[in-house]
């Protein structure tokens, strides 16, 4: 198909590059440097959506960021993207797009039946339709709105994309590439301050574009390539394009979104799909222009209604007619430009003008020019369905009260012009109070909150030369500000052709017995009686309205729809617009990306992985990993079909009977050094520190300041004022806070440091009847006998030459050792550990076998203390001090915590020895009672005992101390089981603790 | 995000640094007579005021200092921060 509404020379295309894509199946060709949008218009394309209430057909409205209709399915690369403008889209070789929201295709769309049954569609729809039955809502209409609602589909695949977060600081942070922000840019940039000029378009100039203007003996457009061209010769200048301001945040943080390969057919090597800025900003200078709002009227909405700048930016900038009878609808003199461009290219446009015969330089070129002018004229409805093909119209009193008779005028497109609304977004989510200017109609910035300043159209200034001098003046002030310099450069001089006041008219009146549709929200269908039927149901305030209609509330935010529907409420509600107020500007300006906010920060890389030292002989050994925190622990070693039962089992049992050797380096460890470090500790742990001599370990407990144990671990006196403490792995960055937070702010009279050494250390903790026997072969010249090396003790040792601290620690309850060396040498520890322990059988264990060990040791460990114990739950009330204060103790006196029939951690066995009981199962009287059943306790942690070779488990079960020898069951309805079992001591191999010792 | 003026090492952003609640709170001294009413005031109960509050942030990601930092809880706005030892 050729493109028959292009024109022959003009536009800023390149006309030497055809380009071929598809939409909706069909093959198409546009230029380099079209968007879809303007590509589809070149090809007379007007039909590309359905609207999402009435599913009616929708063209284009805009020619960017404002766009309400143009949203398409893109494919690219294989990848499909819901949710593209496609007036934001960039043409490039092979684009794929389809409409949305219509089936079976955009021509014959089922769903276009809703526009005839429009009666049961009105405002606040859902909300009184699906409330009863309530049985309905879960079969028939959420299905039902789910399928309806939503314009695109998201892809289910991975995004094989990349995205980036770039950090960056700048003296001034300038959004937008207008006159205003090329103004501020480089006069601020000349002073010497490191300046971002952000353009979201992937041209530079703004209104300069497209406007017919002279800027220093040039045209605005060689203007604004100039100082671009300068600007990004300065090795104090960013400058970016494609590049969006959609948020300011607190303390002067912006976010921009730069879509840096979206234009390509594919993104390159090394080169991310988008790429998030978080900007931190001295100084804002928010030059983000102003968005043309629409006069209302009759099917406003049908493909060929177009805005006026829209028409005007597609005939100058990519060379297209958006229609061959154009109809120009105005209230204001900015539209004429847009009938004499038409005019230009051999076109006739018409010119409704709702004023009365306004006098202005333009009014009278476009007069000159032989352009047919009807003053006191409106549009009243357009008419064709799929395509505007004529439109009614008639002339209006002055009041704007009254229509004239009706007429028939042929026309092909209609471009409509309701005066500017600036763009106040950004300014407003800085915490700008806006404020109503009468004279534009609009809310513009009042008073900054932030160091931000609003210049050019966005501050309501739509004077070419004010805009100009303006934004010199502030570049110049807010750059001087902060660099202290003083080079100001002088504004150009400017000539463009002055405008007369704009009419206050927004909407036009029905004719009699007539009915028409006039849409103010496009994206969302939202009609002028939508919000009169929210108003006579009795809604007031404007956040409500906007609500309970939806105005404003689609993708695109209301751009083009958000004033008109404020002056309704007005209008209606006999109110001023600034005493209705406009509704709460949040950022994103526009859609951003999931895939640009998460970054690279997904899968692998969405948190750091922590591996040992040893990691490498874990793997090459077949070890089955285990997640614990951001560590990677041995779960077990799989040795040929075993499974984690069969090899937990093994690795567990050698430990009873010969050595296994675990890895725990992953254990917090803190280096606590200092002349108080003994009196710290004592106010840290629950028991006596005091008196613990060099050389010594001692297992301790820490609460919290509400009683509540935090963790436990043993910390030991390397010398008379130096501490190695060990926290859980789970808890290590807590415990660290925790005394930092002690040691600065509470006792800050207490000379003692406190720094982490977790990774500074290799830990290898060597466990079992053996162990003795393999530590006298690993170190020769030491003394292991109980005299020499005590349970409890510590000593240090050189393991062939490297230096080794040695603990007498178990915590699998058997005779055990655990080895420290510098990080390094972890791996040449570990395999000196297997080498020598040959002779011994020794074999490595992993967590689970860790975990078996522990729990019939009866050992706590993090499912016990689990952030709702205390020591006495913990049967470890044997170590809180009864002379000493300490962290958390005065909270032990609440009576809830001293009650006699408390829980308490018990042991349990199922009474048929067989049946391993599920963890998190419930601890009840009767298997059978009425529901709710009362519960005990419950199973913390499970295991298969080795020393007994049947399922054990731990509980915390209330009145747990008297509760030996009962018979209760454990309930998991989630696994469906009920299981008899007997509690016992949670002390279930060696009681007495001797082989500790032994 | 907030930028945060840590007295030890300048202005850092937000994410170096863990929030630690009310920074008026005070522990009562050790080995004390506490009455109930007063651990529980320390222990559980906080006020949320509206406008100007002393929180604790810990430079968690940076230097590690326990600071006090004097900020709108409306507004976001940062008046003054110091070091642990000090008072707003």
């Amino acid at each position: 198909m050729s493109q028959t509404y292009r024109l022959n020379n003009s536009g800023q295309i390149n006309r030497d590059k055809k380009i071929s894509f598809k939409f909706n199946g069909k093959k198409y060709f546009g230029f380099e440097g079209d968007t879809l949008a303007s590509a589809l218009l070149a090809n007379g394309i007007h039909l590309v959506g359905r609207s999402f209430k009435y599913h009616r057909p929708r063209g284009f409205f805009g020619a960017g960021v404002d766009e309400p209709y143009a949203i398409v399915q893109m494919v690219r690369n294989n990848e499909t993207e819901p949710n593209v403008r496609a007036t934001e889209q960039e043409l490039f070789e092979g684009l794929e797009a389809k409409s949305v929201n219509c089936w079976p295709s955009v021509n014959f769309d089922i769903g276009a039946i809703n526009n005839f049954f429009n009666k049961f569609l009105p405002a606040g729809f859902y909300y009184k339709t699906f409330m009863w039955p309530k049985s309905f809502w879960y079969r028939i209409y959420e299905p039902f709105i789910r399928k309806a609602a939503g314009f695109g589909v998201a892809s289910t695949k991975y995004d094989s994309e990349r995205y980036e977060h770039k950090y960056e600081y700048c003296d001034l942070l300038i959004a937008g590439s207008g006159p205003a922000g090329l103004s501020g840019a480089y006069a601020a940039a000349k002073n010497g301050a490191r300046v971002i000029l952000a353009e979201e378009k992937p041209r530079f100039g703004g209104s300069l574009l497209t406007s017919e203007v002279n800027i220093g003996n040039q045209s605005g457009k060689d203007w604004a390539e100039k100082i671009i061209a300068e600007l990004k010769e300065m090795p104090n200048v960013t400058v970016k394009n494609r590049s969006q301001v959609f948020g300011y945040y607190d303390h002067n943080m912006l976010v921009m979104s730069e879509k840096v390969s979206d234009h390509l057919p594919k993104t390159k090597k090394f080169s991310p799909k988008q790429r998030l800025w978080y900007i931190r900003a001295k100084e804002v200078l928010i030059s983000s222009g102003s968005i043309e709002r629409p006069i209302v009227f009759g099917n406003n909405d049908t493909p060929g209604v177009i805005l006026a700048s829209a028409a005007k930016e597609y005939l100058k900038v990519y060379g297209v007619l958006v229609g061959k009878k154009p109809l120009v609808f105005t209230n204001n003199d900015s539209a004429y430009e847009t009938a004499i461009e038409f005019k230009k290219n051999g076109i006739d446009p018409i010119i409704l003008d709702s004023r009365n015969a306004p006098k202005s330089e333009i009014i009278e070129e476009a007069k000159n020019l032989g352009i047919e002018i009807k003053f006191s004229y409106v549009v009243v409805t357009a008419n064709g369905y799929k395509k505007v093909k004529s439109a009614q119209i008639a002339h209006i009193s002055s009041d704007k009260r009254n229509l004239g008779k009706i007429e028939k005028i042929n026309c092909d497109c209609i471009c409509v012009s309701g005066f500017w609304t600036p763009t106040i977004h950004l300014s407003s989510q800085s915490g700008n109070k806006t404020k109503f200017d009468e004279k534009i109609d609009a809310f513009v910035p009042g008073k900054s909150k932030q160091n931000e300043t609003t210049v050019g159209s966005a501050s309501g200034i739509f004077n070419l030369e004010e805009t100009i001098s303006t934004s010199f003046e502030k570049g110049y002030q807010l750059s001087k500000k902060i660099t202290n310099n003083d080079n100001k450069v002088s504004a150009p001089q400017v000539s463009e052709k002055k405008f007369t006041n704009h009419d206050k008219f927004w909407c036009v009146p029905l004719p009699d017995k007539k009915n028409f549709k006039r849409f103010l929200d496009f994206q969302n269908d939202v009609t002028v009686s939508d919000i009169e039927l929210a108003l006579r149901e009795g809604y007031r305030s404007i956040e409500h309205v906007k609500r309970y209609t939806t105005l404003g509330m689609a993708t695109d935010q209301g751009k083009t729809s958000n004033l008109n529907g404020l002056q309704l409420v007005s209008d209606v509600e006999n109110k001023v617009v600034p005493s209705v107020g406009h509704t709460t500007f949040r950022p994103p300006y526009t859609p951003v990306s999931i895939g640009a906010i998460v970054g690279r920060e997904i899968g692998k890389h969405s948190k750091p992985t922590r591996k040992s030292p040893m990691h490498s002989w874990h793997e090459k050994n077949n070890a089955v990993f285990v997640d614990a925190g951001m560590w990677l622990r041995p779960r077990y070693y799989k040795k040929g079909n075993e499974g984690l039962f069969e090899a937990s089992k093994r690795e567990a049992e050698n430990v009873r009977k010969n050595v296994g050797v675990c890895d725990v380096t992953t254990l917090g460890k803190i280096d606590i050094k200092g002349p108080d470090a003994a009196e710290f500790l004592n106010r840290v742990y629950t028991n006596a520190w005091l008196k613990l001599p060099v050389g010594k370990a001692r297992y301790g407990v820490m609460l919290r300041e509400d009683g509540i144990v935090m963790d436990d671990g043993t910390t030991t006196r390397i010398s008379e004022n130096h501490y190695h403490m060990t926290t859980t792995t789970a808890q290590a960055a807590n415990v660290l806070s925790h005394l930092e937070y002690y040691l600065q702010l509470v006792w800050p009279d207490l000379n003692v440091n406190v720094v982490s050494t977790t990774e500074q250390w290799a830990g290898a903790a060597i466990a079992g009847p053996k162990s003795r026997d393999l530590l006298q072969k690993l170190f020769p010249d030491k003394d292991f006998t109980n005299n020499g090396l005590p349970f409890m003790g510590y000593t240090e040792g050189s393991l062939f030459g490297v230096p080794a601290r040695i603990f007498r620690i178990s915590f699998s309850g058997e005779l055990a050792y655990e080895l420290n060396v510098e990080s390094d040498f972890g791996n040449f520890m570990w395999e000196k550990i297997i080498e020598v322990g040959d002779e011994f059988k020794i074999q490595p264990y992993g967590t689970e076998a860790l975990s078996t060990l522990r729990i019939e040791m009866g050992h706590v460990a993090g499912s016990e203390l689990d952030g709702r114990t205390v020591p006495y739950d913990n049967g470890l009330d044997g170590l809180v001090s009864k002379k000493k204060d300490f962290i958390g103790k005065r909270s032990l006196n609440r009576e809830a915590f001293k009650a006699q029939n408390r829980q308490r951690v018990v042991g349990v066995v199922p009474l048929d020895k067989k049946t391993s009981i599920p963890e998190g199962s419930h601890l009840v009287k009767e298997a059978t009672a009425k529901l709710p059943n009362p519960k005990l306790g419950h199973i913390s942690a499970s295991c298969w005992s080795v020393e007994y070779n049947n399922p054990f488990s731990l509980a915390i079960l209330k009145d747990g101390k008297n509760m030996i020898g009962k018979k209760l069951y454990a309930l998991s309805p989630l696994k469906k089981k009920s299981i008899p079992v007997e509690i016992v001591s949670s002390h279930y191999v060696d009681p007495k603790g001797e082989r500790v010792r032994s | 995000m907030l930028y945060i003026e840590c007295p030890y090492c300048g202005l850092r952003s937000q994410n170096e640094f863990a929030y630690g609640g009310d920074g008026t709170v005070k522990r009562p001294t050790l080995n004390k007579e506490v009455s109930d009413k007063e651990w529980d005031n320390f222990v559980y109960n906080r006020k949320s005021p509206r406008g100007k509050h002393v929180e604790l942030w810990h430079h968690i990601s940076g230097c590690r200092q326990w600071i006090k930092v004097q900020r709108d809880t409306v507004t976001h706005e940062i008046f003054k921060t110091v070091s642990a030892d000090k008072e707003i």
